[in-house]
């Protein structure tokens, strides 16, 4: 109930992000999600990454389409622009909104149901025009609010809360990805907050669009026995593949701390994302290594998580449209308006 | 040369009948294009398939010194190109009217017609004789019957000459061929028939303050003149030239001079939903952006033009209106998009909604679009359709008032917003039914939460039955108040009018035509012409004022009278329903023979 705030008392001894924010600052409306739900913890994980990068609220812009996860935009920034929209339409409205404004911070959150069925080809489609925004997939292989049919990333055999057994195969977002030429693809959990604030700090300083599936169970209708997107399940089949430092452009000093120069992303911005603890020959911008590498551990029944893939090269939405570096919103009407006497010139062709 | 007596000038019919896809539209709009040179009022309509290459296709060129430019039914003479069709084509000439065909092959004496002039110019031999490569020979038989036309009614043989020079300015050797073609033509017509025939074109000059431009283009030129900045579409006939247009406007227009950057960006999107969500992203941020398409699209769009209904978001839709329902026939024109875009999406819903009627006001209408649609907060769909659309219209030369600012609506500036604590996104202001809204970025007391979900006037989510009413029902006053500014109907009282006639769009100039007809047989009619929704006092006010209405459109169901009955107090047996929806553009035959069928029937046939 986004009607009850939260009063927002900051104690002193609160750190301070370079505006001179608090966390508190960054937080948004009391969640209405059930207790334990993970899409709670990535919110939590949203709300930091953002104070620490020291985003200007009012310069984010917070998308969705429609379910559990998509009601978290209201639960964080609330100093934000937030824009709940329709099932599985956010990324058309995103790419809109970021071709009219490239000059604020577009985070999406939606779910498994909004991206991966009634909102997959808009997904693709969002992945293929490298729009510039996070794209955060709260992913718990069911529907909640419709009280818990499955949805298209369930596993095959992994069993609903009634003791069905899911026969299909499951759209993995990550692999869907790599397949459609995505920028930027990470897989982490809700219950791993460690790996999850680096990876978004690095989804929202990527230039282009960054995929973040992040597993989030369910704790009232997906986290029983026979589920395999459980709090248990998925504590025991997550391998963390890559773990992740990201590094802003202003703070390079910290970089010197054991950094594999063999495995860092330096970011459009400047911004470094820097590999710890990478398997051997594991290169997350070689598309063919990374597709091997995650076939050969979802074979394994495992659940790798990570930034998996980076694309740092590839033009963005507004280098594919070739638009100017000021926002089109920003652009005077008199400049727009070709004028009268254009008019009259274009028409003498019409004659 | 025929007896001078007979002759009628400047007054007639002709159809081309072609084959899809061989090159005819190039030649026939050269013929239309001369004879608006030659200052003639005219109008062409291409009546083409859904198809590539194979099917058969038809032009019709009317041609009236009167300015009575609306499809014709009689045609005087058929240029039969198109052997498949040739039966059916050969018994549409009016009784003593003229059938030019290709006469390299013997014609099926069965299709000979006692009461029709057959004119045969071997114009696959001719071609053949001159030209060598396969492609040409077939194209150049297009060229070749436009130069007998030259030589049969008198079209003036300098302009098309100038015309070819224009086309072929940089190809020279397109521009021997076309020459010879034509003269192939030209001179056998002069050598073998009587020139010209008894009806024939002379000069005039009705068009020197006229351009001669299809709706299409001259909606997106309307786009780019009202600073829109974001396009988003979905490939969809007959809306796709909208967004052609418009990028060949904004690479010309929109080009930063010194850094080559575009100053748009035009979004294909994966469908129409996408589409009509990315034009709600790009307006919910503060750019004018639109999205063109067709009936089709617009049922995609559904869904989402009750988002930017609800959430008040203004959002500007073209819909060029094709045959439905499904697929139905995407190259023939229909009016029947119009219940679906006024009530468009689930819940209660009510959009704005502009009835361009040609190429001009498709122009003159783009910036209003935009106006109220950011005054009001809310979709705009301007329904046009595949006649005005796809068509070259003889149109006023568009004019732009450089005084012209966009009409941004209610939105806080930075100032505004650093005076206040708390915005609360959907209080109305002072009397109006329109509440501010902010736009991302510009100050931190401007955010808010967006929502197709239930809310209240603060902006925040609500389940309580007041809270919510108060909201929709202020969104139906809302949509009220937008009458005065939608343009008015084009009214026009003729003394001793015994009833009204009520028509939109595309239907005008056969409308008026046909009006015009039955005053000089002494039944006068009030006209108007319905420009947009909601409507404005003066629709009500006007059909008052008769015993009763006809009202003229082009769907099965009549669906301008559903609306006017459902949105004012007008009786259902005041309003008399006349209609043409086969899929071509309407006559005046056919209104009168719908007006005398009631007449003659004594009694009215409500629907």
């Amino acid at each position: 109930m986004p009607s009850i705030s939260k009063p927002v008392a900051a104690h002193p001894s609160l750190q301070k992000n370079q505006l001179g924010l608090t966390i508190r600052d960054y937080e948004g409306a009391m969640s209405t999600l059930c207790a334990g739900c993970g899409h709670d913890s990535i919110t939590a994980a949203i709300v930091r990454a953002l104070w620490e990068l020291s985003t200007p609220p009012h310069m984010l812009v917070k998308m969705s389409g429609i379910g559990c996860s998509s009601k978290t935009t209201a639960y964080f920034v609330s100093g934000a622009h937030g824009f709940n929209s329709a099932h599985g339409r956010m990324p058309p409205i995103v790419t809109g909104a970021n071709a009219a404004n490239r000059g604020l911070v577009y985070v999406g959150v939606s779910g498994d149901g909004d991206s991966l069925s009634i909102g997959l080809g808009h997904l693709c489609h969002a992945i293929r025009r490298n729009v510039r925004m996070a794209y955060v997939i709260e992913n718990n292989g069911v529907y909640g609010l419709t009280k818990g049919q499955f949805s298209a990333s369930a596993d095959v055999g992994s069993k609903s809360k009634r003791g069905e057994d899911n026969r299909m195969s499951p759209i993995d977002p990550v692999m869907l990805g790599l397949s459609l030429g995505a920028t930027f693809l990470a897989r982490s959990f809700s219950g791993d907050k460690e790996q999850l604030v680096p990876i978004l700090k690095a989804a929202l300083a990527h230039r282009g669009f960054a995929l973040v599936d992040v597993i989030s169970p369910c704790v009232t209708f997906n986290d029983h026995a026979g589920s395999t997107k459980s709090y248990l399940y998925t504590r025991k089949h997550a391998v963390p593949l890559t773990e992740t430092d990201f590094v802003p452009g202003a703070q390079e000093i910290v970089a010197q701390i054991g950094a594999n120069e063999s495995t860092s992303v330096t970011m459009h911005d400047g911004s470094v994302v820097r590999f710890r603890s990478v398997p051997k020959d594991y290169d997350p911008t070689n598309k063919a290594a990374v597709l091997e590498c995650l076939q050969d551990h979802q074979n394994r029944g495992e659940i790798v998580t990570g930034l998996l893939y980076l694309n740092e090269t590839a033009p963005d939405i507004h280098e594919l449209n070739q638009t100017p570096d000021t926002p089109l919103v920003d652009i005077p009407f008199e400049q727009l308006c070709p004028g009268s006497s254009a008019l009259d010139a274009l028409q003498e062709e019409y004659r | 040369m025929h007896a001078l007596g007979n002759q009628r000038i400047n007054d007639f019919a002709f159809k081309l009948a072609n084959v899809n896809g061989t090159g005819s539209a190039s030649a026939n709009g050269l013929l239309m294009q001369a004879i608006f040179r030659m200052g003639i009022p005219v109008s062409g309509k291409n009546l083409f398939p859904s198809n590539i290459q194979g099917l058969p296709t038809w032009y019709e060129i009317r041609v009236n010194k009167d300015g009575y430019t609306a499809r014709a039914l009689e045609y005087d003479l058929m240029v039969a190109m198109n052997a498949q069709t040739y039966a059916r084509d050969i018994r549409e000439v009016r009784s003593g009217g003229y059938v030019l065909y290709d006469s390299s092959w013997p014609l099926d004496p069965t299709l000979s017609r006692d009461d029709a002039q057959f004119l045969g110019v071997p114009l696959a031999r001719m071609c053949n004789e001159n030209f060598r490569d396969s492609r040409e020979r077939i194209l150049m038989k297009n060229i070749a019957y436009a130069g007998a036309l030259v030589a049969i009614l008198d079209i003036d043989m300098a302009i098309v000459e100038q015309l070819l020079d224009e086309r072929f300015a940089s190809k020279k050797a397109l521009r021997e061929s076309n020459t010879r073609a034509l003269m192939l033509g030209y001179e056998y017509a002069r050598e073998h028939f009587d020139c010209p025939l008894p009806f024939r074109l002379e000069r005039m000059n009705a068009n020197a303050d006229k351009i001669l431009i299809d709706g299409n283009t001259a909606a997106a030129l309307g786009c780019v003149y009202a600073g829109a900045t974001v396009a988003a579409w979905y490939p969809i006939t007959p809306a796709t030239s909208v967004m052609d247009a418009f990028k060949e406007f904004c690479e010309r227009y929109r080009k930063d001079p010194t850094t080559g950057k575009n100053n748009y960006v035009i979004l294909q999107a994966e469908d129409e939903i996408a589409a009509i969500g990315m034009v709600i992203g790009a307006m919910w941020n503060g750019a004018r952006a639109f999205t063109s398409t067709a009936g089709p699209g617009i049922s995609l769009m559904n869904e989402l033009l009750g988002l930017a209904y609800y959430a008040e978001i203004p959002v500007v839709v073209i819909d060029v209106q094709r045959v439905g329902p499904s697929t139905g026939m995407p190259t023939r024109t229909q009016q029947a998009d119009i219940l679906e875009c006024a009530y468009a999406s689930h819940g209660d819903t009510k959009h704005i909604l502009l009835f361009p009627a040609n190429p001009a006001e498709c122009f003159e209408f783009a910036p209003h679009a935009f106006d109220l649609a950011e005054r009001f907060q809310t979709p705009v769909i301007m329904l046009s359709d595949l006649d005005i659309g796809m068509n070259d219209w003889v149109v006023p030369r568009l004019r732009w008032n450089e005084a012209y600012r966009p009409d941004r609506g209610r939105v806080l500036d930075s100032e505004e917003l650093q005076a206040i604590t708390t915005f609360q996104r959907y209080m109305p202001e002072n009397g109006s039914a329109v509440a501010a809204r902010t736009l991302p970025g510009v100050h931190p007391n401007g955010a808010y939460f967006t929502r197709g979900s239930g809310h209240n006037k603060f902006g925040g989510y609500t389940e309580v039955p007041d809270e919510y009413q108060e909201v929709i029902d202020r969104l139906l006053l809302k949509h009220r108040s937008a009458a005065p500014s939608i343009p008015a109907p084009v009214i026009e009282s003729r003394p001793a009018a015994r009833f009204g006639v009520i028509t939109t769009g595309g239907c005008d100039l056969a409308v008026r035509e046909a009006l015009d007809l039955l005053d000089r047989n002494g039944t006068p009619a009030g006209y108007m012409r319905i420009r947009g929704f909601p409507f404005s006092d003066k629709v009500a006010n006007f059909i008052d004022r008769y015993e009763y209405c006809y009202v003229v459109e082009q769907s099965r169901d009549g669906q301008l009278r559903t609306l006017i009955l459902n949105e004012t107090s007008a009786g259902k047996e005041k309003l008399r329903s006349i209609r043409s929806y086969g899929g071509f553009p309407l006559s005046a035959s056919q209104v009168i023979s719908g007006i005398s069928s009631y007449v003659e029937a004594k009694v009215a046939v409500y629907l």
